[in-house]
């Protein structure tokens, strides 16, 4: 599970240029024109849209776009835990439409990053856009517009994908898709036979919404297998991150026990109910285990109305020497170390799933028959030159960079000083203490070990093609207590 | 010091018309800060907008570059400073290095023309010194002036303090 990006919006305003007399960047958070123009006010309702009666379908006469309290300064939105991240002494910044937390005044961006590795974090993610695509053809449907394997897909077993565009396989948006089960609880009950959870970016909002709406459209005027999409508008969305996030978890389940929740796999989800501090019982929450931080931990999808007090009683339950709020900016630092990638910096619209290192998302049941967008391209550039294929002439690696850290934008050269990729990511890893970077790099330099260099402010520094994770994962697959 | 890569750089753009309103403000008062061009029998330290520091001793006219405590707590931990080279002749304005932090990384310029005559090498093994002493033992370079007239037009402690002081309400405000 690794589909979260927060820091797509920004990945048209890269640059040195446009950061000119930016300095206050550090030092003030500001929103930007360029962000405000992205036209983000979708639609707002304070219902989850999952209850039956409420739903409103992507498309069709029920859309209705109205501002609301949700609706934040400059044409910004605001989750459900907006005043909540103000009483934590967040540092607000626009990101994805939103207003969201970069950090919080109590730790510095590296003591929140290294807080997430040994302890605890939360993080608001309900910018994220969370969606449900259900319906006799959800399966095919979503089957045509990613390599997935969903034949084999379990209920309430979620899988990292990428929703790709026709005729090039370039990446849309990376995504989570879950199957969910025949739920009846209100408000996760469907009034579709099969249905599929599904998570994209927020900086993506406008073009995935584009990009479904042509592709439902396409489908059900060609199927009798109709497929339906709601978006669950205003829904939270966090995510608890760390060693201690299950046992945290487990202590406010409805029947609290410390291993409650072992038998949660990374992958999986599960509907849970846990006791509020006020002794009352939350609705059901649906924890999927997995993050985007290399850490053990869960997202966990909750009504707009409980986010809140969901939040505040997890804060106050496992007290301030356990769990802390953390933002944007430690979410980047820790991404980056467990070698997830950031759509629109390390994926774009013209970059596939192979040279995105992300072979491995599509399934081995597709790569016979394909049947998926862009399959012609991707299933050739999977084997090598060669044995055959069409191979790629340039794939995303890992690198450690002696000296400056290397960021997005840096060029990366070989020993001669000729140009051979550039660096989509980059930070001085907290956990490492070295300059990590991730980056686009011409075939045949990409072998771990290879030595290149980085051009950081005009001098090229020495750095080495790694393996990545840069640390290792510790996702929760069994085994022993994962506290 | 200007944030050269960084994603809350990329969040923030300048606000012009605050920073224009800032400096005809200032243009439009007396100067708080006497001349010193022709004597200056005191020790002189002032502040850009974009958050370097420099003092210049009673006599002579080698003058110390830094960066702000303001600036430094902003940035978070400091992990590499690239450091100018000693002879460098720079122009006001030029870049003579760059401050990196987990969060971003931020351009050092000079507010005068001359020639760097030292780098603090402490820097190079110590990065955290800039958060720990910025004004102090964090000095970035010293830089032999050639015209200490270019030091008029910056602000003085009292006016730093007023313009920070101002970046930070307004920062509230736009919460």
């Amino acid at each position: 599970m690794s589909a979260k990006r927060p820091f797509s919006t920004f990945a048209s305003l890269g640059g040195r240029a446009s950061l000119a007399r930016a300095n206050c960047s550090i030092l003030r958070s500001r929103f930007p024109v360029a962000c405000v123009s992205r036209g983000t006010t979708f639609n707002f309702v304070e219902n989850s849209l999952w209850r039956s009666g409420l739903q409103q379908p992507l498309l069709g006469p029920l859309v209705r776009y109205h501002a609301s309290k949700a609706e934040g300064g400059e044409g910004l939105s605001r989750t459900p835990l907006h005043d909540l991240h103000l009483a934590h002494g967040a540092k607000m910044v626009p990101f994805g439409g939103y207003e969201m937390p970069v950090q919080y005044n109590d730790l510095s961006l590296a003591e929140s990053h290294n807080w997430t590795r040994e302890k605890a974090s939360l993080f608001d993610v309900s910018h994220m856009v969370q969606q449900r695509i259900g319906g006799t053809g959800a399966e095919a449907f979503l089957s045509k517009i990613t390599p997935a394997s969903l034949a084999t897909l379990s209920p309430h077993q979620s899988t990292l994908s990428a929703l790709l565009h026709p005729g090039t396989g370039g990446i849309v948006d990376d995504t989570i898709i879950t199957r969910l089960g025949p739920e009846t609880s209100s408000p996760w009950s469907s009034i579709d036979s099969d249905s599929f959870y599904v998570v994209t970016n927020a900086g993506c909002r406008e073009k995935d919404r584009d990009f479904f709406m042509k592709a439902l459209s396409e489908w059900n005027q060609e199927h009798a297998d109709q497929v339906t999409h709601y978006v669950l508008h205003r829904q939270g969305l966090i995510a608890l991150q760390g060693p201690l996030a299950a046992e945290i978890l487990a202590e406010r389940l409805e029947e609290p026990g410390v291993h409650k929740l072992d038998d949660i796999l990374f992958g999986q989800s599960r509907f849970l109910r846990l006791r509020l501090a006020s002794g009352q019982l939350s609705s059901p929450i649906l924890a999927s285990r997995g993050g985007y931080t290399g850490e053990d931990g869960f997202e966990i999808s909750i009504t707009p109305a409980e986010t809140p007090s969901i939040v505040e009683t997890l804060l106050e339950s496992a007290g301030k020497d356990r769990l802390r709020l953390a933002g944007l900016g430690a979410r980047d630092s820790l991404r980056l170390e467990a070698g997830m990638c950031l759509y629109g910096h390390d994926l774009d619209d013209s970059t596939t799933p192979v040279e995105a290192g992300l072979s491995w998302i599509v399934g081995q049941d597709r790569r016979s028959h394909g049947g998926f967008n862009g399959d012609e391209v991707i299933l050739k550039q999977i084997v090598p030159k060669s044995k055959g294929g069409s191979g790629v002439s340039r794939r995303r690696v890992g690198l450690i960079v002696d000296g400056a850290p290397a960021r997005e934008g840096a060029k990366i050269v070989d020993q001669e000083g000729k140009e051979i990729g550039q660096v989509t990511s980059g930070c001085p890893s907290p956990t490492l203490k070295a300059n990590i970077a991730m980056g686009y790099i011409k075939d045949g330099y990409h072998k771990a070990g290879t030595k290149v260099q980085v051009v950081v402010r005009g001098k090229p520094r020495a750095a080495g093609i790694t393996k990545m994770p840069f640390i290792p994962s510790k996702y929760w697959k069994g085994g022993a207590s994962p506290a | 010091m200007r944030a050269s890569s960084s994603f809350l750089g990329a969040a923030n753009p300048s606000r012009p018309s605050y920073r224009t309103a800032q400096a005809a403000k200032r243009l439009s008062q007396p100067p708080l800060q006497r001349s010193f061009a022709s004597s200056r029998p005191f020790e002189i330290k002032k502040y850009t907008e974009d958050h370097e520091w420099i003092e210049l001793p009673d006599s002579g006219n080698t003058g110390t570059i830094g960066v702000s405590k303001y600036a430094a707590d902003a940035l978070g931990d400091v992990v590499y400073v690239e450091l100018p080279t000693v002879g460098l002749e720079v122009g006001a304005g030029d870049t003579i290095g760059a401050v990196e932090s987990v969060k971003s990384a931020s351009d050092i310029m000079t507010p005068v023309s001359g020639v760097v005559t030292e780098a603090n090498s402490l820097l190079e093994e110590k990065p955290a010194t800039i958060n720990k002493s910025p004004e102090d033992q964090g000095w970035i370079a010293r830089i032999q002036i050639e015209n200490t007239e270019e030091l008029e037009s910056l602000m003085s402690e009292e006016e730093y303090q007023k313009f920070t002081d101002e970046v930070k309400a307004d920062d509230e405000a736009g919460h």
